[in-house]
């Protein structure tokens, strides 16, 4: 590993981590301009964060060392994923350690850690949320592995950052399987991130909730480490979503030029994306936790779909 | 320009209508469904029109302003109206539940770009690789009709239908001669009408659109 990709790597990783709440508070913001709220402020998730690593940490009695070391573990695999996925530039040091496979798998670590977490304690609560992401995850990611094989198949390779320079660098070709699986990864990430049409990402006290059901035991920095890499999740999955399609703007390896002017075009992207996320939690409602196998089968089925597209009109 | 990517497009608008053939198959209220299946007809009015522009048949530039006109405009028109009579806006009845509905509608797409592979390989148009695409779209509208209770939804899988034959000729063999195009698109036209007084005679009888109840209508 030479220095000038390590520096390339770290830049993007650590971009990552600074950019994550800002995405959470821009989609917040959109959203609270669209219901005719005012706005709580692009920087709040920062503050919320900062207020969280200074309260002390209060634990159950029965604890295990496992629900203190699982907030840890969990940015840990978010934040490898962060580093994984192409943002600024491909052919980065890190892009060899994990293809799209291994990528979603990383964040089934992170599930399984978060849903034993969940589950330590043994309140009610976080028992039911527990089970439900499970329902959730595994039938969100065939859906997700089907995407991301359909873009394979295009690019005849499994790595993230092959995909991105076949998709981006090659010359423009309109890829109609593509618009089948965009689809489908949108409401893939939609249930991923306990967004609305399954989860509501903004209440801590329902009984429909998921997510925050999981992590209704932490507190103080283990609750700020869990929210910021539920933000780095966000990221990821936007950035994921950015690069399998409208990959185009990030750099190739090594084209410094490239990465510098990839930033604004990355910030850009994003800012539509997020608006684009507020939109969608706009128009939908949340739907019953037993109608979410139907809207997972479905965009399983888009998925298997973009696939067979592919082998028709694309071969 | 044109040359280059129209090809591409045409091929993206076909997989539109197969996406908007699936949303059909999964929709569970009558207005969407509609809505849904006006869309199919713009993209089908612009894929035709797109094929008349690559291959300069002016017949197509026809058939392609009868589909605005007639699948746009006027057949969702008159059925809006139709369920605005009838006052049945919601339809949640189907004989199947969606997500099985969903997977016999692939292994049906499954089905068609099988047969259809052999068929375009012989046709040497520059939209032979979407034949398999209207097939399946035919084939899917074909299990909406038959998986659907309430005879509005059906009425609707037997108009999508239509459209995907019509994009199936398109592709195949840039469309059928002009009088049939007519014919066809007469029939169309009819038979809704048709559908229309049918619907109100059964609703009339049964208090209900529901066609399980034709099942009844033997003496015993």
């Amino acid at each position: 590993m030479n220095l000038a990709g390590a520096t390339a790597q770290f830049t993007e990783l650590l971009l990552a981590l600074l950019l994550a709440p800002l995405l959470t508070g821009w989609v917040n913001q959109c959203r609270a301009w669209l219901q005719n709220r005012s706005a709580p402020g692009l920087l709040q998730p920062y503050r919320v964060l900062a207020k969280l690593f200074e309260k002390e940490v209060v634990l159950a009695h029965n604890a295990s060392p496992l629900f203190r070391s699982a907030p840890y573990l969990i940015f840990g695999c978010l934040a490898l994923a962060a580093a994984i996925v192409p943002t600024l530039s491909t052919g980065l040091p890190l892009n060899a350690a994990a293809d799209a496979i291994a990528l979603v798998g990383l964040l089934a670590l992170a599930r399984f850690f978060i849903a034993l977490a969940g589950m330590d304690v043994g309140t009610s609560f976080g028992t039911l949320g527990a089970r439900r992401e499970m329902m959730v995850g595994f039938l969100a990611e065939p859906a997700l592995l089907m995407v991301l094989f359909t873009a394979s198949l295009i690019s005849q390779s499994s790595s993230l950052s092959t995909i991105v320079d076949a998709l981006g660098h090659r010359e423009f070709v309109i890829y109609p399987s593509m618009a089948f699986a965009g689809v489908a990864f949108t409401m893939v990430s939609l249930a991923e991130n306990a967004r609305i049409p399954v989860d509501n990402p903004a209440t801590h006290l329902e009984l429909t909730m998921i997510h925050e059901a999981m992590v209704l035991e932490y507190s103080g920095r283990h609750l700020a480490m869990i929210e910021w890499a539920s933000s780095l999740k966000l990221f990821v999955y936007s950035c994921m979503g950015l690069a399998l399609f409208f990959p185009f703007g990030i750099a190739q390896g090594g084209d410094w030029l490239g990465i510098v002017l990839a930033l604004p075009v990355l910030v850009l992207k994003l800012a539509a994306g997020g608006a684009a996320l507020a939109v969608i939690e706009m128009m939908s409602a949340k739907m019953r936790i037993f109608r979410a196998p139907e809207f997972l089968g479905t965009a399983f089925l888009l998925a298997v779909l973009a696939m067979l597209v592919h082998v028709l009109l694309e071969a | 320009m044109l040359q280059h990517y129209g090809p591409q497009v045409i091929n993206l608008l076909a997989a539109i209508l197969l996406l908007l053939a699936f949303a059909m198959l999964s929709q569970r209220r009558i207005l969407s469904l509609i809505n849904l299946f006006a869309a199919q007809g713009l993209v089908l009015f612009l894929a035709t029109a797109l094929v008349a522009a690559l291959t300069a048949q002016s017949h197509l530039y026809w058939s392609a302003g009868l589909t605005l006109l007639l699948k746009v405009l006027l057949l969702p028109w008159i059925l809006h109206r139709l369920i605005r009579r009838l006052n049945v806006k919601w339809d949640v009845e189907t004989l199947i539940n969606i997500p099985t509905t969903m997977l016999i509608g692939i292994v049906l797409v499954i089905l068609a770009f099988n047969l259809a592979a052999p068929i375009s390989q012989l046709a040497g148009t520059v939209t032979r690789s979407t034949l398999g695409i209207a097939m399946a779209s035919v084939l899917l509208s074909f299990l909406m009709m038959i998986t659907r209770s309430k005879a509005v939804p059906q009425v609707v899988g037997f108009l999508a239908m239509e459209n995907g034959l019509f994009f199936a000729a398109t592709a195949a063999v840039y469309g059928m001669p002009m009088v049939v195009e007519l014919g066809v698109a007469l029939d169309v036209l009819v038979a809704s009408l048709i559908l229309g007084v049918f619907l109100f005679q059964i609703r009339e009888r049964f208090d209900s659109v529901d066609t399980r109840h034709l099942e009844k209508l033997k003496e015993h």
